[in-house]
């Protein structure tokens, strides 16, 4: 409906808590698996094409106007380590939140009561990009750059790297981004036929065990 | 489906896997109900390769579990072995190199209500390249029952340099269903680069998603080998349980986590009695250890010998 | 007179910080304290609640730089139960964390009101940042800024928004003005034309009983919160 709403959903700046997390990048940096502009790309691409993947079908699927309660079970099931489903309900919350503020909708009021205790992130991006007016395929494109972006961000932060690298590093991978979207978009169309099986549900190991790893840790400077 | 090679991500794949569309595969084939046997979908045969559906049925006749269906098919040869207590136990004795490109292979296994069975293999799977670098389907396909358990403990599948495998192994457990489950992927034999792998592991309990997880290993799936997904490990597993006695509110437990020895951890399900071991290692015997030390935590959780869920 | 702008909440507030709980009855007073790092915020914080906490139903968020550092030592002074404290990852963005994205302490806000209502007092304790980093009305009623004597005498008259616009100003540590050769009548000057009739307290947490002329101005601000939830 109107392409500026995304700009506002997609802003690094919208008030939705993303900037205390960071996709596991804290972890990877404190046992140096990200050190330099090399692994930060690597640890980028391998969220984006996992985690990032998933996020962005459950974001499609939202946005197509499917059962966020179902999607929301979709999201445990590929979503097995506690801290990192932990996170996920917590950032939806604080979507949430910004959302019905910003998009102030039945829809999402009814999520919030239906959930008190929160829905997975990408679900709710995709809820709130449909009451926005916005299409799957813009709910699948921020899922997934979200995905890449946010660890870039955190590692800026947490290595001092040259944030214009992690900024062209992002942009170097802006057509991978478009193509896990359309992936995505294109399995959230099958949900209605054959189920939200028919959604991605790309696990990648090292993001799973690095979640549990930070959440166990007494010092951080990041929520996950 | 032609014969000439394709890149794996242009391929068409084979039917009943749908179409690939840039980073993503499709998902798993209908799967097996736990209250009847599955269903052979009549798929066309492909130009090369084996075509083949292997079948084993159990159930329980009021005293013991029986094995009514044995059907070997293609490279699988299925065979009865020594039960262990009131457990029936099948073996899966590969009778050719499988798979090979091309090859589009299935294993359908039900434990009908109250039986118990555990599958295992004899050898570890290899994935090889075929005559081109079609891909290869290997399905597997697990039904367990009211009241019924199923332990699949197979040997660990091998991606070996320029094969594609697209594997899946879907399970529907019923309510009151127990399953233990273990898979591990070895990527390349010794210092040899992997071929691709996608593994997808779903699996539903009383109808609801539970566990959905697909790996993408080896070129050229992206950044499959960097330190979001597997580092420098070549070695990868996952250990499930599911049995009433498991409490589901038990911690998250990092079993191991150095870069020398490998990764694991333990890890509860959400809203059903299930924990789950992933793990990642150097070498496939620190993958077992790591998988086996999950178990044991496992089996203390579930006050194990007495919950008959040991292998 | 003070800054406060709860009792005319703009709508968009809505979501933020309601201040009168479903029921009609006002919900607990959130007060804001930052400053620089090292000014004592955690221990004002601390001696806040053991002045006031026979009196009042107090729970702490704090904001680390390094999340629970301060909420571990509030614990280890056990000047609350550990269930009266919550701490807040900032992702290194302490002044985000309280101003330009305050979601995550809402939640611990609001995590707290629902698991030991009735509260009476929730302080939230900024990680340590500079002198632009203020509260967000949407977080908090209303907002203390401490500094303290030993970072120099010249920061009252530098200003920045902490300074100018807190609700009170206390300058900590007045105890140490001889030796680091501060001059708090000049401090007390700037800060009068900094901010105009906003007042500033003169503390030494050092001192016993320190920390009163904070915790009466407090315990005066939830008076009159109360008042105006009935007026």
């Amino acid at each position: 409906m109107t392409g500026a709403a995304l700009l506002v959903l997609a802003d690094g700046r919208f008030p939705a808590g993303g900037y205390a997390h960071s996709g596991g990048m804290e972890a990877a940096v404190a046992s140096r698996s990200v050190h330099d502009a090399a692994s930060l790309a690597a640890f980028c691409r391998g969220r984006l094409h996992t985690a990032g993947l998933t996020a962005a079908g459950l974001a499609a699927a939202a946005a197509a106007g499917h059962d966020p309660l179902m999607l929301d079970g979709a999201a445990d099931a590929r979503t097995p380590a506690p801290a990192v489903r932990a996170a996920a309900r917590r950032l939806g919350r604080q979507l949430l939140r910004a959302a019905r503020a910003t998009w102030p909708s039945p829809d999402l009021d009814l999520l919030a009561r239906s959930r008190p205790q929160g829905v997975h992130q990408p679900v709710v991006l995709g809820a709130t990009a449909r009451t926005a007016g916005l299409a799957p395929l813009d709910a699948a494109r921020c899922a997934a750059y979200e995905s890449a972006a946010g660890p870039a961000t955190a590692a800026v932060r947490l290595l001092g790297l040259d944030p214009l690298d992690a900024t062209a590093l992002l942009a170097r991978i802006a057509g991978e981004v478009d193509d896990v979207a359309r992936a995505a978009t294109d399995a959230a169309s099958r949900v209605t036929a054959d189920g939200v099986g028919a959604l991605p549900a790309a696990s990648a190991p090292l993001l799973d065990i690095i979640g549990e790893r930070h959440a166990a840790r007494t010092v951080r400077l990041f929520a996950s | 489906m032609t014969g000439t090679a394709h890149l794996p991500l242009t391929a068409p794949a084979p039917p009943g896997h749908r179409p690939r569309t840039g980073a993503e595969e499709a998902p798993v084939t209908a799967p097996a109900h736990p209250s009847g046997t599955s269903v052979h979908d009549g798929r066309n045969s492909p130009p090369s390769g084996v075509h083949a559906t292997a079948r084993v049925r159990a159930g329980h006749n009021g005293r013991t579990t029986t094995v009514p269906l044995l059907h070997s098919d293609g490279p699988f040869h299925l065979r009865r072995l020594r039960p262990r207590g009131t457990r029936a136990r099948v073996g899966v004795i590969g009778a050719m190199s499988a798979p090979l490109g091309g090859d589009r292979l299935a294993l359908d296994v039900v434990a009908g209500p109250r039986a118990r069975l555990e599958v295992t293999t004899a050898a570890a799977t290899l994935a090889l390249r075929g005559p081109t670098r079609a891909p290869a389907t290997y399905d597997v396909r697990l039904g367990v029952g009211e009241g019924a358990s199923l332990n699949w403990l197979p040997e660990p599948l091998i991606s070996t340099r320029g094969s594609t495998l697209y594997q899946t192994c879907t399970v529907e457990l019923a309510p009151t269903a127990r399953l233990l489950l273990r898979e591990e992927q070895l990527l390349g034999r010794t210092a040899e680069p992997p071929g691709l792998l996608s593994s997808r592991l779903t699996v539903r309990r009383d109808g609801q998603p539970l566990l959905d997880q697909h790996a993408r290993y080896g070129e050229p799936a992206p950044a499959w080998d960097g330190p979001a997904v597997l580092g420098p490990h070549r070695a990868c597993g996952q250990l499930l349980a599911v049995h009433p006695r498991l409490r589901p509110e038990r911690r998250p437990l990092l079993i191991e986590d150095d870069p020398a020895t490998g990764h694991a951890v333990l890890v509860p399900l959400p809203n059903a009695p299930a924990l789950l071991v992933t793990a990642i290692a150097p070498t496939p015997a620190r993958l077992r250890r790591l998988l086996d030390t999950g178990l044991a935590h496992i089996l203390a959780a579930a006050s194990g010998a007495e919950a008959g869920m040991v292998p | 007179m003070h800054l406060d702008h709860s009792t005319t909440l703009p709508h968009h507030h809505s979501h933020s910080a309601e201040p009168v709980r479903p029921d009609g009855s006002r919900r607990a007073l959130r007060v804001g304290l930052g400053g620089p790092v090292g000014s004592g915020k955690t221990a004002a914080v601390a001696a806040l609640c053991r002045t006031l906490r026979d009196r009042l139903s107090i729970a702490v968020v704090t904001n680390d730089i390094y999340t629970r550092e301060d909420a571990e030592f509030l614990r280890r002074e056990a000047v609350l139960s550990p269930e009266r404290i919550a701490a807040v990852e900032t992702g290194a963005c302490p002044h985000t964390a309280i101003r330009d994205d305050i979601s995550a302490n809402l939640e611990a806000v609001e995590q707290l009101e629902r698991t030991l209502r009735p509260l009476d007092l929730i302080l939230v304790e900024s990680g340590g940042d500079n002198l632009t980093a203020t509260f967000s009305r949407g977080l908090v009623d209303t907002q203390v800024f401490v500094i303290d004597v030993a970072s120099g005498d010249d920061i009252p008259r530098k200003g920045g928004p902490g300074i100018t616009t807190a609700d009170l100003l206390v300058v900590n540590k007045t105890d140490l003005a001889p030796h680091v050769g501060a001059d708090l009548d000049t401090m007390a000057a700037d800060a009068r034309r900094q901010r105009g009739p906003l007042p500033v307290a003169f503390i030494s947490l050092a001192t016993t009983g320190g920390i009163g002329p904070v915790a009466d101005w407090l315990t005066e601000r939830l008076t009159a919160w109360h008042a105006r939830g009935t007026a």
